[in-house]
């Protein structure tokens, strides 16, 4: 009897070391997803930060380039530098014939003209000499330069030839191969090739649409909520108003860009793949979010603080408006960034309404067609180029860092600004 | 034009706020007691002279395009021609009236586009003459009603509260905004393919409805088995189901772990870090989903002789129970706090052990509030979509094999839609449909689950 006592209350036990472990094994698995995410993300992502340059000599010849005797600056700016660069990567190998020329010309991007043209630009005095010049090298080199292209497939499975790589390990050898800080990515827009594609035009669309969203959520989320939580009388009106709010906090995002679409594109005709038309989406989508945040701090601020404004003989709106509303605006903003941060985030929606479209040129105002940069993450990653991967990996760590640093603001906005009441 | 009309009504309103409080000073300076405090004056005849202007501005620039193209449309009405034709001379008239239009120019639409150009004018002048005498007449009224010493805090409020009550309108019309713009859709897309078809075909293949001239848009024999949504509906809560195998024991178990195990410390660093799988973007767990995971699970069935896609539901759905776990981990953390201790406390004193407590007296009693959180994270795994576009297939195959690949209603909206689309065809509207019912389905979920959770809370508060 005694004994048997004692076997179920083991059993408890273990029972109740078991249903501990599920728990504990439940957050491992939770953390370790993050960990896991993370450390790929960075691990694939990191070498797009570095990109990789060929030296090659450059002969400026004034025949080549049909430059007259002491040319002008503009004359400078109009001559023909394609000779000249097709000429400076041919004789990397004196012994090419016509194929091998044509495959040592992509062993570079198709900017090298534009860069030797910079090269003399800056130099005049060069013409006539032979400089070493700093190439973009083409994606594929610029992988297998970082390790990341496996050499060993059959040469038909490649897209480097065997030629480009002979070449290739010549120039390493001679230590003609370097590699550099990959400031292009930051500035540089989207491109269709890996190695110039950079994050500049998505990042400024990304920019103004948040703008545009801010400049409409705030106002507007900031007014409800006060109506809502000073002036309201309690009403079926009031309920159906919150009711709705509640709502649209969990309507899924692409309902928004339905929305977009069927509303600012359809009948508004405002202009399509703008961020002025993503920034009205995405404020839509972000009010109700700020309407909450004010609202619960506005809720936070003790009823002691309006009694002795109404006591001083200040009007409810005087109230409000000098002493409630200011107390709950560390509460608000910190909300307001979380939701910013949250729009930063949203894809869906931009891509229905159009947002998607190729854009090689940065946008300079929320009226140009523009990506954003969660949307130019769904692009490079639909791309089948390899060079694209680190591209992602990168463009993901540029806007994980902002949103981070958005959510650290909120943080010490709340805890900096925020009056403990107690 | 309107940008300087627009900056000097805001120039107005600002300057004829220092009036009025000056007046306000100068009624003060003649020992005659105020009515409210000076600045009151200025706001009132600020308000009285920006905001008519203001409202009269907008409704003009909203609706004199529209006007001006009706009167240019008049001169060819009765003329047989049909909506898209008389659109297509009014785009080529504005074209030719600014200088742009590199097409043959009839007489027809020269003279319309001279009669543009007079009519814009008109517009433009009448439009400023009308706002500076509205602006006059209402800032004469405002400063005559401040001059004389009446009331000015009343009104002043009284609009603020009108403008407070405006913007709380926001959100009931963002609400009907999106009915508006799904709604006529659907319902044009219902006149060419019957409900039934919709609701109960098991063919999806909206590619096979390319329409090539309006003639044929309006023959329904051509969409017969096109827009059959079963196997999308089918999808859709297949990869949601998959999403909630993850999320569910993990979300759960780390809700009950935090709430009633985990030591202060852990707590203060565990849920946080939970909490950032919530903030990272759903298109980033696309892309890891696409990259890692497919392939990942590829692998590991093709080692066990499985033939497994790349694209699989089983990635797509797993990723997104990694997402959706911290939706039901802290919203079941707060339900599980917020179970009164004298619950705790009895079970305890009755020698039960903690575990024991948990199963039977906790979970039973905070179960509602559990089951909101799971409708919740139901409702956002049917709407998620970045995940599903990268990392699951766009095909719509019928099908329960975790290991093949499905699409749901989002993957299908963004395939439909990406890229241009022509309202009035079919696929287009079929999108929206499809938008409709992923409104509908969420919109259910969500009330339900908020007034479950409403009503739990009610209930220990």
């Amino acid at each position: 009897m005694n004994k048997n006592k004692e076997q179920l209350l083991n059993k408890r036990y273990k029972a109740e070391k078991r249903f501990r472990l599920y728990g504990q094994s439940a957050i491992f698995m939770a953390l370790l997803f993050l960990t896991i995410f993370i450390f790929k993300i960075f691990s694939t992502g990191y070498s797009a930060f570095q990109k990789t340059w060929l030296i090659v000599p450059v002969t400026f010849d004034a025949e080549l380039m049909m430059l007259e005797q002491n040319p002008s600056k503009e004359d400078l700016k109009d001559a023909d530098y394609y000779d000249i660069a097709l000429k400076s990567m041919a004789d990397l190998d004196p012994n090419a014939n016509e194929d091998q020329e044509n495959e040592l010309k992509r062993m570079v991007s198709y900017f090298f003209e534009r860069e030797i043209k910079r090269e003399l630009l800056n130099d005049p005095s060069l013409i006539g000499k032979t400089k070493d010049v700093y190439l973009t090298a083409s994606d594929d080199l610029d992988q297998v330069f970082k390790g990341n292209y496996p050499r060993d497939l059959p040469e038909d499975q490649r897209r480097v030839t065997d030629y480009q790589l002979k070449i290739f390990d010549q120039l390493v050898e001679l230590g003609k191969v370097e590699s550099k800080f990959n400031l292009s990515f930051f500035t540089y827009p989207d491109s269709r090739e890996a190695e110039l594609a950079g994050i500049a035009s998505s990042f400024m669309g990304s920019i103004f649409s948040i703008l545009v969203c801010l400049m409409i959520a705030f106002p507007v989320a900031v007014l409800a909520a006060i109506y809502l939580e000073e002036f309201a009388p309690k009403n079926r009106f009031t309920d159906f108003i919150e009711v709705n709010i509640n709502n649209l906090a969990a309507v899924p995002s692409i309902v928004f860009g339905l929305l977009g679409l069927g509303i600012l594109l359809a009948v508004f005709q405002l202009p399509r793949s703008t961020p002025l038309v993503g920034g009205i989406t995405l404020s839509l989508m972000t009010l109700p979010t700020i309407i909450i945040a004010c609202r619960a701090s506005l809720k936070a601020v003790p009823p002691s603080i309006r009694e002795a404004a109404l006591a001083m003989g200040a009007s409810k709106m005087q109230t409000t408006m000098h002493h409630t509303v200011p107390l709950s605006m560390p509460g608000t903003l910190s909300g307001t960034i979380i939701g910013l941060a949250q729009a930063l985030g949203e894809t869906a929606p931009l891509i229905l309404i159009g947002m998607v479209a190729f854009v090689n040129t940065i946008p300079g105002s929320p009226l140009d067609p523009a990506a954003s940069l969660p949307v130019q993450i769904y692009i490079w990653a639909e791309s089948a180029e390899r060079g694209f991967v680190e591209k992602v990996s990168a463009c993901i760590m540029v806007l994980l860092g902002f949103l981070i640093i958005m959510n650290l603001f909120a943080q010490i906005i709340r805890h900096k600004f925020e009056k403990k009441w107690s | 034009m309107n940008l300087i009309l627009f900056i000097f009504i805001v120039l107005l309103g600002f300057t004829s706020y220092y009036f009025g409080r000056r007046k306000a000073y100068t009624i003060q300076s003649t020992n005659k007691r105020l009515t409210a405090l000076p600045q009151f004056y200025g706001y009132y005849l600020a308000i009285w002279c920006a905001i008519p202007a203001f409202i009269i501005f907008s409704l003009w620039a909203i609706f004199e395009p529209t006007i001006v193209k009706l009167l240019i449309l008049s001169d060819y009405s009765n003329q047989g021609y049909l909506d898209d034709e008389l659109n297509l001379i009014y785009e080529k008239t504005k074209a030719l009236s600014r200088g742009q239009f590199t097409g043959e120019i009839t007489p027809f639409i020269e003279a319309s586009a001279e009669k543009y150009l007079s009519l814009r004018s008109i517009a433009q002048s009448s439009k400023a003459v009308i706002v500076l005498s509205i602006i006059i007449a209402s800032g004469a009224y405002a400063y005559k009603k401040i001059s004389s010493n009446s009331r000015t805090r009343e009104p002043v409020e009284k609009f603020l509260k009108v403008v407070l009550f405006t913007a709380s309108l926001a959100a009931i019309l963002t609400t009907v905004g999106i009915v508006f713009s799904l709604i006529f859709q659907t319902i044009d897309f219902f006149k060419v393919i019957p409900l039934f078809d919709f609701v109960f075909g098991t063919h999806w293949y909206p590619a096979k409805a390319f329409v090539r001239d309006s003639s044929e848009a309006l023959d329904p024999t051509m969409y017969s088995d096109t827009f059959g949504a079963v196997p999308i509906f089918a999808g859709t809560f297949f990869i949601a189901f998959i999403a909630m195998c993850v999320a569910i024991p993990i979300g759960l178990m780390s809700g009950i772990y935090l709430a009633e195990y985990a030591s202060v410390k852990v707590r203060q660093y565990a849920k946080p870090l939970i909490e950032i799988l919530a903030g990272i973007p759903t298109v980033v767990y696309g892309f890891f989903a696409a990259l890692t995971v497919g392939p990942f699970l590829k692998e590991i069935g093709n080692s066990m002789g499985l033939d497994v896609s790349a694209e699989s539901a089983l990635a797509a759905g797993g990723v997104m129970g990694i997402m959706i776990i911290p939706f039901i981990s802290s919203l079941s953390d707060d339900v599980i706090t917020s179970v009164p201790q004298s619950l705790r406390d009895g079970s305890y004193a009755m020698g039960a052990t903690k575990s024991e407590t948990i199963k039977k007296v906790i979970f039973p009693a905070a179960l509602p509030g559990i089951v909101g959180s799971i409708l919740l994270g139901v409702s956002r795994a049917i709407g998620e979509t970045m995940i599903v576009v990268m990392a699951s297939g766009l095909a719509a195959n019928l099908t329960l094999n975790p290991l093949e690949s499905t699409s749901t209603i989002t993957a299908q909206i963004v395939v439909i839609l990406i890229g241009d689309q022509a309202f009035g065809d079919p696929k287009t509207q079929a999108a929206f449909a499809l938008g409709m019912s992923l409104f509908l389905v969420t919109l259910c979920l969500n009330i339900v689950a908020l007034r479950v959770v409403k009503k739990y809370r009610e209930k220990y508060e």
